[in-house]
This record gives structure tokens, sequence and C-alpha cells, in this order.
């Protein structure tokens, strides 16, 4: 598809198929769900849990297209199952220690040899991987986005419903517990959203990808804002940002590669608010300002 | 092609499992020698073994000093210049091993700030992988790399039934390098991870150490990329070194066993998958996993058994 530089033309150009609506209407409510989940994930440090959920739902989608059911039944069953496992066994406020870590990756490893095995077992493996792994949000069908519309609505009114004292909880879980706040339950119950957000992701970017909308937008977001209610807003604006901006390249590239636009866009995000705010660069910004006051 | 050749064997020897196996119950000797009499299976237990001993020796101080993500990092950025390299006309491995090697050494010169930054390692992953994928999609695309994308299944579930002679004997003669390397430096090594300030004090180069570390630790994902696949690194890289920590609490006995493990379970893999018609990284991953969930289980009922506190068997380490 020729982009033609004229901005109306190419919106028109856009949402010229279906197919782009539903990929723009299950990357929204995504992009939504993931920022808003992300921030909650950076905030406990539970990147590698994200990580390794990601990864056992490859079991899970992989399983689901064996058996003939759509693969986010089979992420969310598998995805919840782990969740509420990797919350037992992990420790009191559940961020992992270097034997959790241990017992994380000892999980994944052994849910992606298990999702390999059902690959084997179901004709046609490569091109079903590649869609597990690294998405197929240009195909995209209407059950899927009613699916992910459904699962996304949940999972937000669960996130609203566990926002303030699941924030306690994160920031310090010590005091939080000593209020009669259950720390535990709260723990895993996050995981099983974790778990939702992920198989909601995996259909858009797929489930190598996923950091790119869960991780980077939030610590962008906590390295520009740090009140949790601007933080939370401005992941969400900017996961939404990067998915938006990922599919409509894709669509114009030559190469339809969502994932590869999604992840480059938010890791140059990344980067450049990472320099700027990095204390170099503000110092020397105060000390320009100072030169200029002194000047004046 | 010797690899389709390979897979023909393979269904050959599949269509007759039982029997065969049968036979080996009998007969092993004849069995093993059945087994060995097909190249592709002498190269993959030479590739194999050299990994695993090499993997289960770098494992042990990479649990020790918690990189398990940053060799998880560091697989996906072999998944990426694997595919890079082959879509520039080199060889897979070679590319690999020498961007992987480059970007390890970047990472272990940032490790200071870098330290338990699982956001920033997060982040430049998933875009390595993101990455990847555009080299994959332009590979399959192009005219030369049809075949339905089966070099990036191979990355990333691992190709072991597949190695010809010379990438056997490349990897074996790489993992060679790697382990006097690691011989050299093992006792500053296990100093500077036990107790940094001290080895440091002790005037041991701590910092140089790491770095040499971190690219042991791309060597090792490199040869691990070939017998289990980027995505399964951690099997042989992490699973076998865990387990032997749990057991022992000293470091040369806990890493000869981690290395001795290491073997079986990649020993046993590729003899399951020779007359099983599943793929080996499958195997490899199950029985390592088994092997730490049944160490677990066995020290808990012990531990409850004896009625000592539980957890009494303590990870060596800070």
């Amino acid at each position: 598809m020729q982009a033609s530089w004229n901005p109306l033309t190419d919106l028109q150009l856009l949402f010229q198929y279906h197919f782009m609506h539903n990929a723009f209407l299950a990357g929204t409510i995504v992009a939504v769900v993931a920022g808003a989940v992300g921030y909650y994930m950076v905030l406990r440090a539970q990147t590698f849990a994200g990580h390794a959920l990601a990864h056992v739902g490859f079991a899970g989608a992989a399983g689901a297209l064996l058996f003939g059911l759509s693969p986010v039944v089979g992420l969310l069953v598998v995805g919840i199952g782990a969740a509420v496992g990797m919350g037992m066994l992990g420790d009191r406020n559940g961020s992992g220690d270097a034997a959790d870590g241990v017992a994380i990756a000892a999980v994944f490893t052994f849910a992606i040899g298990i999702g390999l095995l059902f690959l084997q077992l179901y004709p046609g493996q490569a091109e079903n991987a590649y869609s597990i792994l690294f998405g197929a949000v240009l195909g995209i069908t209407d059950t899927d986005v009613e699916t992910i519309a459904a699962a996304g609505i949940a999972t937000l009114i669960a996130l609203t419903v566990m926002a303030r004292p699941l924030l306690f909880a994160s920031l310090d879980p010590e005091v939080a517990m000593a209020r009669g706040i259950p720390v535990r339950a709260l723990s895993i119950g996050f995981l099983v959203l974790l778990a939702f957000a992920v198989a909601q992701s995996v259909q858009v970017v797929g489930i190598l990808l996923i950091f790119a909308l869960l991780v980077t937008p939030a610590a962008t977001a906590q390295r520009l804002a740090s009140r949790p209610p601007v933080a939370i807003a401005l992941s969400i604006a900017l996961a939404l940002l990067f998915t938006w901006l990922g599919i409509a390249v894709a669509y114009f590239a030559p190469y339809s590669v969502v994932g590869f636009y999604v992840t480059t866009i938010a890791f140059l995000t990344y980067a450049v608010v990472v320099l700027l705010t990095s204390e170099r660069v503000e110092r020397a910004w105060q000390s320009r300002a100072h030169a200029r006051s002194a000047a004046a | 092609m010797a690899k389709s050749s390979a897979r023909q064997e393979r269904s050959r020897v599949n269509e007759d499992g039982l029997l065969t196996l049968l036979q080996v119950s009998l007969n092993p000797v004849k069995g093993l020698q059945e087994m060995l009499g097909n190249d592709f299976m002498r190269y993959a237990f030479m590739a194999g073994t050299s990994m695993a001993v090499l993997g289960g020796l770098v494992g042990y101080f990479v649990v020790l000093r918690r990189l398990a993500f940053a060799g998880e990092a560091l697989s996906h950025v072999a998944f990426a210049a694997a595919l890079g390299a082959v879509l520039l006309g080199f060889e897979p491995l070679a590319g690999m091993f020498v961007i992987t090697v480059a970007v390890a050494l970047g990472m272990g010169s940032f490790a200071d700030q870098a330290r338990s930054n699982d956001i920033a390692v997060g982040t430049v992953l998933t875009w390595v992988l993101g990455v990847g994928a555009l080299f994959l999609s332009i590979y399959t695309s192009s005219a030369s790399g049809g075949n339905n994308g089966q070099i990036g299944v191979n990355v990333l579930f691992g190709s072991i039934l597949g190695v010809q002679l010379q990438q056997a004997q490349e990897a074996v003669g790489i993992g060679l390098v790697a382990l006097v390397v690691l011989l050299l430096i093992i006792r500053p090594l296990l100093f500077a991870t036990l107790d940094p300030t001290v080895a440091q004090v002790r005037g041991v180069p701590v910092r140089l150490v790491g770095i040499a570390f971190i690219g042991l630790v791309a060597v090792t994902v490199t040869e691990a990329v070939q017998v289990v696949g980027a995505l399964l690194v951690l099997a042989l890289l992490v699973m076998p070194a865990a387990t032997a920590q749990r057991w022992t609490s000293r470091p040369f006995i806990a890493l000869v066993l981690s290395a001795a493990l290491a073997v079986i379970l990649t020993w046993s893999g590729l003899i399951l998958g020779y007359y099983k018609p599943y793929p080996v990284s499958f195997f490899i991953t199950t029985l390592a996993f088994g092997s730490y969930a049944g160490t677990l289980g066995v020290q808990y009922a012990w531990s409850r058994w004896s009625r000592r506190p539980a957890g009494h068997v303590q990870i060596a380490g800070p």
C-alpha cells in the first residue's frame, strides 16, 4: 500500500478494509488494558513474571489450536492456572527472589516445550507458531474482537475495583498487611489480571513482543510522572500511540510486521525519554536556566 | 540435503519405533551401535555434549549471579542475529556468535548501572525480537527463503538432529575454548560472585571478571540455541545448575553435578528424540523441569518427614 502523504486520504486508505477496522478495535482495547495493567506490573517489579506468563501462554494457544478451540481461550485457561500457581509458590508479597526466578524459569521453559509438542502434533506448525509468537493483528476476526472486548472490559473493571488497595500493597506491603489489606490475595489476583492482559495482547503483538505494550509504556510514564493516576493515564496513552502508529506504519510499509514497528516505536520513545530525563541532561538544563536568570 | 535425509531416517525409525525400543532394552550395545551408526546422531551427540558441559558449568554462575533474565535476553539477541546473518548470506552460527558476544560485552560494560534493571533489559529484548520478526518476514517472503520459514522455527526451537559435521566441529571447538577460559577464571569468578566487596579489596579485577563471564554466557547461549532453540535456552542454562545447588552447597561439587546433569539431560533427550516422533527440545525441557520439580518435591517431603524446618537445604551463595 502506497502512502500519499496527504493525511486525510491516508486515513481513508487506512480504514478502507474491514480487517483494518478489526485490527484497530482490538489494538485499542489491548493497548488500554496493557497500559493500565503494565503500570502495576512495573511498579511491583514483576517483569519477569509477565514475561513468563506470556511464554506459558504459548503452550495454551498451541494446545487450543490442537483441540480446535480459539487461541484466546487456551491462553486464558493456561495463563490463569499459571498465575495462581506462581502466586501460591511466590513469597509473601509476590515479588521474585533468586529461587523464585529459577522457579519461574522452570515453569515457563517447560510450558514452551509442551507448546512445541502441541505444534508438532498439529499440521502446518511454522505459520501457527509465528502467529502466536509474533502476533497476527491483521488477521483478527469479528469473533476475536468480541472476545477481546469482553475480556478487556472485565479486566478493566476488576483492575478499577482493586486499584487502590493494590497500589497500597505494591508500594508498602508490610504496612498494607498491618492495615488488614489481603496482600497475598491481591498479589494472586493481580497475576490473574496480568494473565488476562497477556492473553488479549497476544493476538496483536504476539507472545514474544508483549513487553512492548506491557512494560515500555509504563516504564516511560513512570519516568515522566510520579503521581499514580497521571502515570497510569500517560501509560495508557503511550500504549495507544505505539499500537496505532505501529499498525498504521505496518499497513503502508513494505513489510507488514506490526510487531516490529510497535516495538521499534516503543523502544525509541523509551530511549529518548531516558536520555532526556537522565540526571546529566537535567543538570545541564538547570545550569542553563540559572545562567539565563543570572544574565537577566 | 543431509537434513532431509536425516528426517527420512528418523521417520523410518519411527515406523517401527516400539519394536526398536524393545530391541534396545534387550540389547543396549546393539541399539547404541545402531543409533550412533547414523551420522546425524553422532553430530548431534558431539554438539549436544559440548554444549551441555559448558551450559552446566556456566549455568552454575548464572544462577548465583542472578543472570537468568540476562541469559534469556541474550538468547533473544541470538535469534535476531541468526536470522540477520541468514538474510545477509552469512553462516547463521557465525553471525549469532559474533553479534551475541558483542551485545553481551556491551551489557557487561554497563553492568553496574544495569544491575537488576529488568525494565531496560526487557525493553531492549523486546525490540531485538521485533527486529528478528522483521528479518524473518523479509527472509520468508524472499525468493530463496520459501520453505515455510523453517529456519525461524529451527532457531526458536532448536535443530539438533539437523546439525552438520562442520557445525558439530565448530560447536566442539567453541565449547573447548570457552571451557578453557572458564577454567582459567573460575577461582576469581567464584570469589567475585560470592563476595564482590571482599574480592575487590583483595585485588580481584571484579569488573573485568564480570565482563568476561557475560561473554561466556553469550557463547553458551549461541551453542544452546542450536541444541534446544532460543526459547528454551534456560532449560540447559539454569535448570541443571539450580537442581545441583539444591543438593549441595559446596561449589566445586555443585559445578560437577550441574555439568553431569546437563549432559545426562541432553543425552536422554537425544535418545528419546531418536526413537520417538517428538522434538528433542521437548524431551530435554520436560526432563529438566522434572528433575528440578522432583528435587523440590523430594526435599520438601524429606524436610517434613524429618521434622526439620522447611528450607534447611540452603542454596549456596550469599
